[in-house]
């Protein structure tokens, strides 16, 4: 048996520095929003000719006046993401900037994709994303205090928040970018963190009901240990799936499935340096699965 | 637990053949009336352009309450109230009246058949609102009124979306309504959508005026610019003709000028009047407006009785051909702007779906390799069973035709990698029982039975995270929140149908074997 719960105090403070940092992080830093949310256009372009790269791009694009223009390699040699604001959201931005490049590198280059958001609609999809998280996070709130004792409910919240918290914190230090696809991460997230949650809880809660006599800070310590095996090997499993999307996936994926592996590494530890803790720390005994068994 | 009647047997065996059949049915192309679905694949993977219109509602709205302006003056004319200083300003129609009659024209407004004013006995409410500010009325749209207005506006506007967009020619677009003042196109297989934008951007306004010199003109005039920007005219603000006359209009080469012209023709109505102007108007300059534009003014030499013409304006044959198209197609309601633009070349959606399959291969590999190593005889199981929940999860999304993302592939993948937590849950609690309880068959019972909540827990935690998705994600996150919700479905029915069948032939086959797991 290993013993997780030698190191409560220390993880605790751990996690509690994790989540100020990123809340600092996200507070005086925030998050790279992407177009989805910003608003602006993008273009991923694929060039056939050496001439064509980071810099000549650059120049020629910043020549256009289309407010703050970033170009960046994507994926490999040959294929790069123009993004800029579109401030003023010209109409015919894509042809004139066609007409633009044509001038300098004939028909070497082919635009792969275009995405052009409005500001109406990027913050129309900023607000749904942001509904959607609290949406979730308010029903998993629900859905735990029906199942389980208000400490056990806070416990999962508080996990769940953290592991929110920190991944959104980790994107916001290496300036990741959030768009879309890594709202739907982060909704992923909350279901996997909640289930690893609830596996370990469901096991405490029937061991609170078989002995009487083990106090909480060992009988959580047993818990974990029980389920141990299954939180590895589900955690592999799915991190193999998400690993596998990550390096052969696509470069469209890789900031979703970041966000995904991100979320089950800290949505595993978590489980068992959160939400327990809580527990331990709310002195959670017999008596309290015992009280609530009697009500129903 | 363990017990399968031969029924039941029958039954999976049945329904799991029947999934994997209806998913393979994609990879061949049977007769239409035989089976006729599949999976769709999504703009990001087939290549295409989505394009999110917004009406402009405002000039409909200012032209209806000019309209109202007018309709409510010769409303109260005709029944003898005299009303004063009818006008419009700021979206809101003001007018005078005499004490005496304040109460009559309140009653017209909110009589429920008013005919001036109509009610929507389904909302309760009328189209307008009159407010008596104590110095004049003041009459504007109520809540529903303006929803009327942009619901119609937006049923026409759709329909000559529907009609540019199929003249084109694309291939299966996609129109449909977005609230009640937007219009999502998809437009499959579409690289480059430039043509179709400026189709759209068009509104198509078009009308037949003449060019006076006359300020006093009996319907007022106007300066509009000619197309090239440069030159201005004084063009009068009555209508000969519009677009909505038009019968029918094509782009021609006029062999005598060597230009290309627009030919066109006239409904009844339209040839009659355009006959009776360019009879009366010989001599003088009619002007052909298009949105607001000038594009030519050709001096009217004949009476044109026959009901066709020709514009011409410098066309090459392009521009003459949108042209034309423009005018069979319709006039829109409203300008529309493109507020949403996302396209893929159809060389990325490959890559995509190539990046996507070998990902899932990857995935798929490593997630069986563990599995075997890790469970053995109940990793094989668990495989064949992750194998099959595949195809069922490929069968259901094929039945209901649902359309495939990059991030739904995504989606299939993590659905491989969390499907086996479910039998992972089961056999790790079924090697607890075997502890204490030297009956296999007791043990697999137990397994089964006491892992049951932790199961149902895990998944409908993560089914209320998809379900959230489907609702508030947009197109290409919708197909992740699809395949991961159905991929639920399908996992607890693998996990509790064929993992538990296989299960139970094995342990009873073994029933005395120590160490079973």
């Amino acid at each position: 048996m290993i013993a997780f719960n030698k190191y409560y105090n220390h993880f605790n403070l751990l996690s509690s520095v994790l989540i100020v940092v990123s809340l600092l992080l996200l507070i005086f830093k925030g998050l790279n929003f992407g177009i989805d949310f910003k608003g602006g256009t993008l273009i991923e372009l694929r060039a056939s000719d050496s001439k064509i790269n980071v810099s000549s791009l650059r120049d020629r694009f910043n020549q256009m006046d289309l407010g703050d223009v970033s170009v960046k390699k994507f994926g490999n040699e040959t294929d790069f993401l123009v993004k800029f604001e579109n401030k003023d959201n010209k109409k015919n931005i894509i042809e004139e900037i066609k007409a633009n490049l044509d001038k300098s590198f004939g028909n070497n280059y082919d635009f792969r994709r275009v995405e052009n958001v409005g500001p109406k609609v990027s913050a129309e999809l900023l607000k749904s994303g942001v509904i959607a998280i609290s949406l979730s996070l308010a029903l998993m709130l629900i859905y735990i205090w029906i199942r389980f004792e208000w400490q056990f409910s806070l416990g999962a919240i508080l996990a769940l928040f953290h592991d929110v918290i920190v991944t959104l914190g980790v994107f916001s230090l290496f300036s990741l970018e959030i768009n879309l696809s890594i709202i739907a991460a982060v909704l992923t997230i909350v279901g996997y963190s909640m289930n690893d949650t609830v596996v370990i809880f469901d096991r405490v809660r029937e061991n609170l009901r078989k002995y009487s006599d083990i106090k909480i800070f060992e009988l959580t310590n047993i818990s974990i240990n029980e389920t141990l095996s299954r939180t590895i090997i589900t955690s592999a499993t799915t991190l193999f799936a998400l690993l596998a999307i990550y390096f052969f996936g696509g470069e469209i994926l890789k900031g979703f499935s970041l966000a995904m592996i991100l979320g089950v590494v800290f949505g595993t530890y978590s489980s068992i340096y959160i939400a327990n803790t809580v527990l331990v720390r709310l002195r959670v005994s017999q008596k309290t699965v015992l009280r609530e068994d009697e009500k129903k | 637990m363990l017990y399968f009647s031969k029924l039941r047997i029958l039954f999976i065996t049945l329904f799991s053949v029947l999934f994997i059949l209806i998913a393979s049915s994609n990879l061949f192309k049977f007769d239409d009336n035989f089976f006729d679905k599949k999976i769709n694949l999504g703009l990001d993977l087939q290549g295409g352009s989505y394009l999110l219109l917004e009406i402009d509602n405002e000039p409909v709205i200012e032209q209806k309450l000019q309209n109202l302006t007018t309709t409510i003056r010769n409303y109260f004319k005709e029944k003898n109230i005299k009303i004063n200083n009818i006008k419009m300003e700021n979206q809101n129609i003001f007018f005078n009246a005499t004490d005496n009659d304040k109460q009559t024209i309140l009653d017209v407004f909110q009589d429920e058949n008013s005919e001036l004013n109509p009610y929507y006995p389904r909302f309760k409410s009328h189209q307008l609102e009159i407010e008596d500010t104590g110095s004049n009325f003041k009459v504007n749209f109520t809540k529903q009124g303006l929803i009327k207005l942009k619901t119609s506006s937006q049923d026409q506007a759709i329909e000559i979306v529907r009609r540019r967009v199929d003249e084109v020619g694309t291939n299966e677009p996609n129109i449909l309504k977005r609230g009640n003042n937007r219009i999502l196109v998809e437009l499959p297989g579409l690289d480059d959508p430039m043509r179709i934008k400026s189709l759209l951007g068009k509104t198509a306004n078009l009308t037949f005026r003449f060019i006076t010199n006359d300020e006093n003109d009996r319907f007022g005039v106007e300066k509009l610019k000619f197309e090239d920007g440069l030159e201005e005219a004084t063009v009068s603000k009555r209508i000969i003709i519009s677009g909505e006359n038009l019968l029918d209009a094509q782009p021609k080469m006029d062999t005598q000028a060597n230009q290309t012209i627009v030919s066109f023709t006239l409904d009844r109505v339209g040839a009659k009047r355009f006959g009776k102007a360019t009879s009366t108007g010989i001599g003088k300059q009619l002007a052909i407006v298009l949105d607001g534009k000038i594009i030519s003014a050709p001096v009217v030499r004949d009476t044109i009785a026959s009901g066709s013409g020709q514009i011409s304006g410098g066309f090459t044959f392009q521009t003459a051909t949108d042209l034309a198209l423009l005018l069979r197609s319709g006039a829109l309601p409203a300008p529309l702007e493109i507020i949403e633009e996302r396209t893929v070349g159809p060389d990325l959606g490959q890559d995509s779906i190539n990046a996507g399959m070998i990902a899932l291969a990857i995935g798929f590999i490593l997630v069986i390799i563990f599995m075997f190593v890790k469970y053995k005889i109940f990793g094989l199981i668990t495989n064949v069973t992750l194998i099959v929940n595949l195809f069922i999860l490929l069968g259901v999304l094929t039945l209901f035709e649902a359309t495939l993302t990059l991030p739904g592939i995504a989606g299939i993948i993590l659905t491989v990698g969390m499907a086996v937590d479910a039998n992972v849950l089961i056999f790790e609690r079924i090697k607890e029982e075997l502890k204490d309880e030297n009956n296999n068959i007791l043990a697999f019972d137990g397994g089964y039975t006491k892992s049951r909540t932790a199961i149902l827990d895990a998944n409908i935690t993560t089914l209320l995270a998809a379900i959230i998705l489907f609702f508030m994600g947009s197109g290409p996150v919708k197909g992740f929140a699809v395949t991961l919700g159905v991929g639920i479905f399908t996992t607890l029915f693998s996990v509790y149908f064929i993992a538990r069948l296989f299960t139970s032939i094995y342990v009873s086959r073994n029933k005395n074997k120590e160490k079973l797991i």
